[in-house]
């Protein structure tokens, strides 16, 4: 059967009635789709459910805390003591110490991971990278429980003696003196340390971004007289950033919220700012606080370690939407 | 008469592992003179004109045997760096590749950038490159847009005009058009042609009509029962296509295999 345009259809086609729409995105049908459907859903609102409701009740805990204390007191002043009357719980030294080890580690951290995804992604024969892939990936596994006893037994007075060596031969730059001349328990280890245990995270990350890099590319700069070194440096690395920055920030939550094992290697102290004395045996750390004082918390100082949970969530928060800006902004062919 | 064949290659063979890819190639190419390589998929010619700039050195397993002469010189010979080889002999391949990160004028200093060269006259560079590859007056308002933003057929002429920035003698190319539509790929056999004034020019192509528009010499490839790839016939290129000397290549080109 063949439909002919009527008069009444050519008369509507040329008037300015617009055409009804169909909306083309179908509601799922079959019972397993519907099924699957709701799940997905469920789910992907519960995310932001939990993210809320734990941060909430965080809040109601903790709320005391910042009444007493001040807010900003309670963020940025030195001091924590429950013996004295006010009792005094300010969190700033260990907030500054959880950024400035998060930083350092992160810094000691990216090359040596980076290094690693190289080789195994570009240099290494093929069973060997197999081999590095899953010894690495079984790295990023252990429990940081392990990594602190091995830190506390084993890796801190070899890092001290480090210490020691960085202070004797750069002491007149300020950052590496130390007025104590004790080297154990120190940022500098902490930071060790956490690098140790975000290497893998980081190295993880990246090499699989290198390996799902059009080759097309590289041959391309090779093509135009690329060396490793170049190609590598202009080439790769850019292309990757985006990918192995998401590997840094996931590192960089890890390392702001390590407890355990910093807490064997670093000596908290809660009155003053260790700004920048990184061998010295002076430092601070969030999560480690609270690990130290939970045990033999009473009412009002347990309160002040839930807002000090509070602290460090919305900070690692404010750290990652910062560094998700900046690589926003860095790469601005990833808006095409 | 030397200066008639600046590359040359003499019994190359080529190996992937245990396999024996390609067998006893000999080929002169005449400057000034595009030279189509030619032959049904898996004959080797991809494998071939990689070993004209060095680039199977990434293949661990790949292996050869001969000589790539370029004006004389053996670009196998020990103390030759790959990447010299690479600067005089650019290279655009079949599925357009620009660096994403880069922008347009980015992607065209981007060859010296890479081979660590001083970048005298950025912009004179640009310039010229993009108008060799044709595509100037299309592009010279956006240079500073990423180069993704360009359609395929322009993302493959600022891959040409990138090769072309490194002024090489000679530029391969690996079925440079195989991604494109129709209007581009006239546009690019038209800037082969006034490339060929200046430098030497090999290229792919699994099209016969593109190869009889461009080429001065035809050399067909064909790997018969799992055998190495061989040419089987290799003239100019009315010859090969009007008066072939070999059966398989009548039948080739004329359409019976392939």
């Amino acid at each position: 059967m063949e439909i002919q345009p009527t008069d009444s259809t050519l008369e509507n086609m040329s008037n300015d009635v617009a055409p009804k729409r169909l909306k083309l995105r179908s509601k799922p049908s079959r019972t397993a789709d519907k099924v699957f459907f709701a799940v997905a859903k469920a789910a992907g609102y519960s995310s932001f459910v939990l993210v809320a409701a734990i941060l909430f009740f965080l809040m109601l805990r903790a709320w005391p805390a910042f009444e007493s204390q001040g807010v900003v007191n309670f963020i940025f002043g030195a001091g924590w003591n429950s013996t004295t009357d006010p009792q005094i719980f300010h969190l700033g030294p260990m907030l500054y110490g959880s950024l400035l080890i998060a930083a350092i580690g992160v810094a000691l951290a990216v090359p040596m991971a980076i290094s690693i995804s190289y080789f195994i992604s570009f240099i290494a024969p093929e069973r060997l990278a197999k081999v590095a892939t899953v010894v690495v990936d079984l790295l990023a596994a252990i429990p940081s429980i392990v990594i602190g006893l091995w830190g506390l037994g084993v890796f801190s007075p070899v890092a001290a003696e480090w210490g020691r060596m960085l202070s004797e031969a750069l002491g007149f730059i300020p950052i590496f003196s130390n007025a104590v001349d004790i080297f154990l328990r120190s940022p500098f280890i902490a930071s060790l340390v956490i690098a140790v245990m975000i290497v893998p995270i980081i190295a993880s990350i990246t090499r699989e971004i290198f390996s799902q890099m059009d080759q097309e590319i590289i041959k391309g700069a090779m093509a135009l007289g690329g060396t490793r070194e170049s190609i590598f440096r202009k080439v790769i690395l850019p292309t990757a950033s985006g990918g192995i920055v998401g590997g840094v920030l996931l590192a960089l939550g890890r390392a702001m919220g390590e407890t355990v094992a910093i807490f064997f290697v670093l000596n908290l102290t809660f009155d003053d700012f260790n700004w920048f004395k990184i061998l010295e045996p002076s430092g601070g750390a969030v999560a480690s606080l609270v690990l130290a004082r939970f045990n033999e918390a009473l009412d009002t100082e347990l309160s002040a370690l839930l807002a000090a949970g509070v602290v460090l969530f919305v900070v690692t928060l404010i750290v990652n939407t910062i560094a998700s800006y900046i690589v926003a902004k860095a790469q601005p062919w990833r808006k095409l | 008469m030397s200066n008639l064949n600046h590359l040359e290659t003499k019994d190359i063979n080529v190996w992937f592992g245990e396999r024996h890819v390609l067998r006893d190639v000999s080929l002169q190419f005449q400057n000034n003179h595009v030279t189509a390589l030619i032959g049904p998929s898996g004959c080797g010619k991809s494998t071939f004109i990689r070993t004209l700039n060095r680039m199977h050195e990434l293949i661990p397993s790949a292996g050869l045997s001969g000589q790539v002469l370029l004006n004389g010189e053996d670009i196998y010979a020990q103390a030759v760096d790959p990447v010299n080889v690479r600067i005089n002999i650019g290279m655009v391949f079949q599925k357009p590749n620009p660096f994403p990160t880069m922008t347009i004028r980015e992607n065209i200093l981007s060859g010296l950038k890479l081979s660590g060269r001083k970048i005298e006259d950025g912009d004179g560079l640009v310039e010229t490159s993009l108008q060799r590859a044709s595509m100037w007056n299309e592009v010279k308002d956006r240079l500073s847009e990423p180069a993704l933003s360009l359609s395929g057929g322009q993302q493959q002429r600022l891959c040409i005009a990138r090769s072309l920035a490194m002024d090489p003698n000679v530029l391969l190319m690996d079925e440079p058009c195989s991604a494109l539509d129709p209007g581009s790929t006239r546009r690019i056999e038209e800037t082969i042609l006034e490339l060929k004034e200046n430098m030497t020019i090999v290229i792919v192509t699994h099209n016969m009509q593109q190869a009889q528009r461009v080429a001065d010499s035809t050399a067909f490839f064909l790997s018969e029962n799992g055998n190495p790839g061989e040419v089987v016939e290799f003239d100019t290129t009315e010859n090969v296509f009007m008066r072939p000397k070999d059966d398989r290549t009548n039948e080739y080109v004329n359409g019976r295999f392939g």
